[in-house]
């Protein structure tokens, strides 16, 4: 299981197992959105921030 | 011996419901791409590595995204899931509205103006409380409660004021007065396969804005109801909205063509990814 550190609050974030690249976590400190953007090794980024047109 | 059929599944992000559709792809050993939105490029000149696919299933966060990837994908002859046509309606609550009024299916009552006054002038008309909607957006945002005049002059400024020129597209809906929740039914081609109640104390009962899942029972009202809207706005994988009015009954209010799944699956216990898999894939033999 990998392990990243937020960039905002550096807090450190176990991945679960079956976590895909383009996946959003939050932050369990600070509540951050994050997207996975690579899996070996792991790399998180900020995510996007919504947009007016996004939905479903 | 039948040839391998390729599908690709555009995306922006690995929702919970992107990887139940991977999941399912995998599961059955479809050959399958994952076609990021903010990644890929379409050259006109050269549609032939779009036209390697056999159906493409459209899940873009963004509308604008994804709609002109369908717009594309169609001009180059490929099937998608659902059709640029299809969100083109589904993705504008006029073009919908339009749509079932056209086909004469239940729907709230609703009007529309192109300028503040126009507008002010209809929702006097039409008396308080109404209800103003941008014409696209998602997940409950940016609709406004108006309940007098005075909030009525203050939201229509502001949305001419500071919205997007799409947001001078005044959609007025009247307010209903819901028990509490509203039905989200899941259509897929020419069945309906699960409906769930969305609670919520609040007006709103957007389950992305909190409101809770609960099974929905089938009736053949809601069956009926269900299927017309699906076929008014041109079918394909679809939820269906509906609302109980205290009066008309039960209206659609709104239909979403990249339908979230992540409470309606659990709460059914039905495999909606692996339905959405196989329609894209009868899509496919279809144009194959």
């Amino acid at each position: 299981m990998s392990t990243i550190t937020c960039p905002e609050c550096e807090a450190q974030i176990e991945l679960a197992a079956g976590t895909e690249v383009g996946e959003i976590l939050v932050c369990s400190d600070c509540g951050v959105d994050l997207e996975v953007t690579a899996l070996d090794p792991a790399v998180v980024q900020l995510a996007p921030m919504e947009q007016e047109d996004w939905g479903e | 011996m039948q040839r391998r059929l390729k599908i690709g599944v555009l995306y922006s992000r690995v929702r919970v419901e992107e990887k139940w559709i991977f999941g399912a792809m995998e599961k059955r050993g479809i050959d399958y791409d994952r076609l990021d939105d903010r990644v890929i490029h379409f050259d006109l000149n050269d549609p032939k590595p779009w036209q390697e696919y056999d159906a493409v299933l459209e899940r873009s966060i963004s509308y604008n995204s994804g709609l002109y990837a369908l717009r594309l994908l169609n001009a180059f002859g490929v099937p998608t899931v659902n059709t640029a046509s299809v969100a083109e309606i589904c993705g504008d609550k006029l073009m919908t509205s339009a749509a079932l009024a056209r086909d004469g299916v239940p729907q709230p009552h609703n009007m529309t103006a192109f300028t503040p006054e126009a507008a002010l002038e209809a929702i006097e008309a039409f008396g308080y409380p109404v209800v103003l909607k941008p014409v696209v957006g998602s997940w409950g945002r940016l609709l406004a409660k108006i309940n007098d005049r005075d909030a009525a002059e203050a939201v229509l400024e502001h949305k001419s004021t500071l919205g997007s020129v799409q947001h001078s597209v005044f959609y007025i809906q009247e307010y209903i007065e819901k028990p509490g929740r509203d039905i989200r039914a899941i259509v897929i081609g020419d069945r309906v396969l699960t409906a769930m109640y969305r609670k919520s104390e609040h007006w709103i009962t957007n389950t992305a804005r909190g409101g809770e899942g609960e099974l929905c029972p089938i009736t053949s009202e809601i069956e009926d109801l269900c299927l017309r809207a699906a076929k008014s706005v041109g079918g394909g994988v679809l939820a269906v909205d509906l609302v109980e009015h205290p009066e008309k009954g039960l209206v659609v209010n709104e239909i979403n063509h990249t339908m979230e799944f992540h409470t309606v699956q659990p709460v059914s216990g039905i495999d909606i990814a692996g339905e959405i898999v196989e329609y894209v894939m009868s899509v496919a033999r279809e144009y194959a």
